[in-house]
């Protein structure tokens, strides 16, 4: 009879169990009864964004044993770029089967054969609960592989300046990058907290890896020690959450939530509190931040712009993922506790870098507040909060990774020069690198036409909408502080004269920064995305709002929610997003097939979709 | 029944003191004999609760190799880096320390003694085997039925179920970590890849071994005058 | 039979404490590391605890992940500390602080 329980253990997830009948023998147990375990079901298509980064580093790291030294120096940096490129490419299918049309632009995804096996479109799960596919985990996969792309193009000049070239620190960006995915998609607590070792572990590495400056081995260790704690306290809260509902999975979790009250659900308080120190740590939230000015200051400054871009979105995708859309049912429990810490992170964040004379430190306490304002966003706990937090960590990604790559540059070998002073006569020396900056410390600053300005835009709105007006005021009353620190350094750079002598004198040739061609790249793309999103934010609006976080069940296809509906931002006739009343549905813009799901000759394959039950259905009937 | 208590309160016993040894022990290697006191008590733990494979995974993995590891590099610095536990590290670091252990524990000891509001608000108890995989409480259209028995705390399964649990746990394990957490499984040799590569990476010599001069007053010769003088700076 | 839950969550607070406790109050960087294997032990006793109480056996498979992932974290941290040394001649957490501002 050990093989009634066996099965029933194993079957569990597709059947509805029996209960167990007779006595339990004590048989030795022996091979698995009644056949086999059934295996999860595995849509590779989806993971296909996993696999290619994750099979990109471990290749890179077989080449380069391979090749040893023959190996041409841009063999690396190319290779981390078109494994990145390769991810993105891979998500466009699979977000054309979440949001549910059959093509974008010129590219039919029918015929495909690495189609999704599940027919009905829309948000679905894979890999047995464990790993969710849906608008949201995409946008954040492809933000994190620009974040690579970004970083990579920033770096390769690095190691070069510094003697450091090697094949490690671009396969750890991509494992890192796989980690981070993981995160952004992780039905499964279990899965999350994985995800959320494997991108911390490589980035301590990382930031660690100047094996020259000892700084950078101090930000190492110390992002280690207080990273390593942190993931301890979220364990602790995953093991309490657990205790509360007897599941890691975030559906079952949700689904036993809104069941019940749990009996002793102070067990579930404290596992929120616990997730929530851990949370606030990876994304450097007051008064959980005082690893982020040491370890940003230390640490190799292209290694900063991955961890203040990727590791941060990566966070707050996991944040929504458990929070918003896990634990929804509970807002009312964790909301003040983000309230507050929104509120901290602000008001500490930006009042703290007025004070700093060390310009990556400035930028440090910036990016504190800037986690602040996203976590208004996050305390929203709606579908117009979670589309300002896409947008919001779609344009910083962009606008931290340039700052930090002139900070890469002016840092000059042995990345050592980041205090104010060698930052004084810039617009002299370096006026097209000095522009640079300048626009994305604007930016930053959330002046108009940029993309920080909109971004800062939505994810006020989206507080007010969810009835904390007072943490708007809070928000922009921070951000007017925060705007004297980038009028700061902006000053510096253009008025203030350099040490050496008067403003006339002609620059010195030897001021002159040499700028790498890849990281020229890199910054001429943030420069693009920061205006050109700042003027036109339509489509990334668009997608932002089509990024829905939905937790779906293996083996149902969610299709009530493929087609986004009762979204409250609009898209008006200038391409503007406005917000709307509740319940009013975006119409879409015609001009831009890829983000309507009408155009995109809307049938879809299997009739009976459009009814959740009959898809589910099918598809555990389909299965293999 | 009698024998699990008697075999609990030894091994807490132990564990906690070997705990508190890894704290307060002045010799690094005291220290790392007292983890190793505590890993192997808490394996025995895990034994006792039916959990006979982690219990095993726990001696192997843990005590076997990890804090191996931990004494190779103490071995490694030297044993005799005492560390002055006498001064404050930094002014009223140890009693912050305390003060935060202690809230923490009452706040998780509360959760214990203070019902929480689910009773309160809805008389209901956990209603929550339905959906846990495993517990037979769904009848055969997978339809909760009545959570009965749920009543306290400890959720008492029936004697005999309990026993083939124990029996089949590595069964279980095993099946859990190839179809439940499949994907939990591959991360984690995604992990492990990386700390291998990260742990190569840092065991690299530089080309130029010499640490490059440092542009702040910070040099390293300050900082090897500090750690033989023994000064703490604050 | 009894599962003894309370004492085994109890223990499992006590060390977590412990732990917490010794993270911030010694300066050895291999102490603290230690101390960190003290909390992730507290969890994997609280995952095997509630693991019994459910009757199901995802919180063992959860606690094997934890000692995973507390290998590839001493791993990197030991490496780290090694470097450090070498370069720095000590491991002293507070010592070792070029960057105070």
């Amino acid at each position: 009879m050990s093989a009634g329980i066996l099965a029933t253990m194993a079957s569990v997830a597709q059947t509805g169990i029996e209960p167990i009948s007779g006595p339990i023998g004590i048989e030795p147990i022996s091979a698995p009864v009644d056949g086999a375990v059934p295996t999860p079901e595995i849509t590779w298509a989806a993971l296909l964004p996993l696999i290619i980064l994750g099979l990109g580093g471990l290749l890179l790291l077989t080449l380069s044993s391979l090749l040893k030294r023959k190996a041409p120096r841009a063999l690396y940096p190319i290779w981390t770029i078109a494994t990145a490129v390769l991810a993105v490419a891979s998500v466009v299918p699979v977000w054309a089967k979440v949001q549910g049309f059959n093509s974008i632009l010129w590219w039919d995804f029918r015929d495909l054969w690495w189609q999704p096996a599940t027919t009905a479109p829309g948000p679905f799960s894979t890999l047995g609960g464990a790993y969710g596919v849906d608008g949201f985990s995409l946008f954040v996969t492809v933000l994190i592989c620009c974040a690579v792309i970004l970083t990579t193009l920033l770096i390769s000049g690095y190691l070069q300046r510094e003697e450091l070239d090697g094949p490690e620190p671009y396969a750890l960006l991509l494992l890192a990058a796989t980690g981070g995915v993981v995160m952004a998609g992780a039905n499964d607590l279990i899965v999350l907290f994985l995800g959320l070792e494997t991108i911390s572990i490589a980035v301590y590495v990382l930031a660690a890896s100047h094996l020259r400056r000892a700084q950078s081995q101090e930000a190492g260790l110390k992002y280690f020690i207080l990273g390593g704690f942190s993931s301890a306290f979220f364990l602790y809260g995953i093991a309490m959450v657990y205790g509360a509902t007897g599941t890691t999975n975030l559906v079952l979790i949700k689904s036993s939530l809104a069941e019940s009250i749990p009996r002793h659900d102070l067990l579930l308080l404290v596992g929120f509190a616990m997730l929530l120190v851990g949370f606030g740590f990876k994304v450097a939230a007051v008064p959980f931040h005082s690893w982020s000015p040491d370890v940003y200051d230390g640490a190799p400054s292209p290694v900063v712009a991955f961890m203040a871009s990727a590791v941060k979105v990566a966070g707050f995708a996991a944040l929504v993922r458990v929070f918003v859309a896990g634990f929804g049912q509970y807002a009312a429990d964790w909301q003040p506790l983000i309230y507050a810490l929104a509120v901290l992170s602000l008001v500490v964040g930006s009042s703290l870098a007025i004070v700093q004379t060390n310009v990556k430190r400035t930028l440090a306490y910036s990016s504190i507040s800037h986690a602040g304002f996203i976590l208004i966003a996050v305390e929203a706990a709606s579908e117009t909060g979670t589309a300002a937090v896409l947008f919001y960590a779609a344009a910083y990604t962009f606008m931290v990774a340039g700052s930090f790559g002139v900070a890469t540059l002016v840092g000059r070998a042995g990345d050592g020069r980041h205090s104010l002073d060698d930052y004084k006569g810039l617009g002299r020396t370096n006026p097209v690198l000095a522009g640079t900056l300048t626009i994305f410390l604007l930016a930053q600053a959330g002046v108009p036409f940029t993309v920080g300005f909109v971004a800062k835009f939505y994810a006020v709105i989206a507080a007010v909408q969810a009835g904390s007006a007072a943490l708007g005021v809070v928000a922009m009353l921070s951000a007017v502080i925060a705007a004297f620190l980038y009028l700061r350094i902006i000053v510096a750079m253009y008025m203030a004269e350099g040490d050496d002598g008067g403003s006339d004198a002609p620059a010195d040739p030897a001021d002159h920064i040499h700028v790498p061609r890849p990281a020229a790249a890199a910054l001429a793309i943030c420069v693009l995305v920061t205006i050109g999103f700042g003027l036109f934010p339509g489509w990334l609006t668009d997608m932002a709002a089509d990024s829905t976080v939905v937790l779906v069940e293996q083996g149902s296809t969610d299709a009530s929610t493929a087609l986004p509906g009762g979204q409250t931002l609009i898209v008006d006739d200038e391409g503007n997003l406005v917000p709307a009343g509740d319940g009013a549905v975006a119409p879409t813009e015609a001009s831009d097939p890829s983000a309507d799901p009408a155009t995109g000759d809307g049938a879809v394959e299997a009739p009976q979709v459009q009814d959740p039950a009959a898809a589910e259905g099918t598809a555990s009937v389909e299965r293999p | 029944m009698g024998v699990q208590i008697v075999v609990f309160a030894v091994c807490a016993i132990v564990a906690l003191l070997g705990a508190l040894g890894v704290v307060f022990a002045r010799n690094p290697v005291h220290s790392a004999l007292g983890l190793v006191a505590t890993l192997f008590a808490i394996a025995v733990l895990f034994v006792n609760q039916n959990a006979q494979f982690l219990g095993v995974v726990q001696v192997i993995v843990y005590t076997g190799a990890i804090v191996v590891l931990i004494l190779f590099v103490i071995m490694l610095l030297g044993v005799d880096t005492d560390e002055d536990l006498d001064t404050e590290p930094l002014l009223g670091q140890r009693w912050a320390a305390v003060i935060v252990a202690l809230l923490l524990i009452g706040g998780i000891a509360g959760i214990f003694f203070v019902e929480g509001r689910g009773e309160a608000v809805t008389g209901q108890v956990a209603a929550l085997a339905p959906i846990v995989p495993g517990i037979p409480s769904t009848d055969a259209q997978g339809n909760p039925t009545t959570a009965a028995g749920v009543d306290t705390f400890v959720r008492a399964l029936p004697a005999e179920q309990q026993q083939a649990i124990g029996e089949q746990n590595i069964t279980q394990i095993g099946e859990h970590l190839f179809t439940d957490y499949v994907f939990a499984f591959m991360i984690t040799a995604a992990l492990l890849t990386i700390a291998v590569i990260g742990a190569v990476l840092m065991a690299r010599r530089p080309k130029r071994y010499e640490p490059m001069p440092e542009l702040e007053d910070t040099s390293y010769e300050d900082v090897d005058e500090l750690s033989t003088t023994g000064e703490v700076t604050g | 039979m009894d599962l003894m839950l309370n004492q085994f969550l109890f223990l499992g607070a006590i060390l977590f404490c412990i732990g917490v406790y010794g993270v911030l109050a010694r300066r050895n960087a291999v102490m603290v590391l230690m101390s960190i294997e003290l909390i992730l032990n507290s969890v994997n006793i609280n995952l095997v605890a509630f693991s019994t109480m459910w009757g199901v056996a995802s919180g063992a498979v959860f606690a094997l992940f934890v000692i995973a992932v507390a290998a590839a974290e001493v791993g990197v941290g030991l490496a780290l500390v090694l470097m450090l040394y070498r370069n720095m001649r000590s491991i002293d957490v507070d010592r070792v602080d070029l960057m105070k501002g």
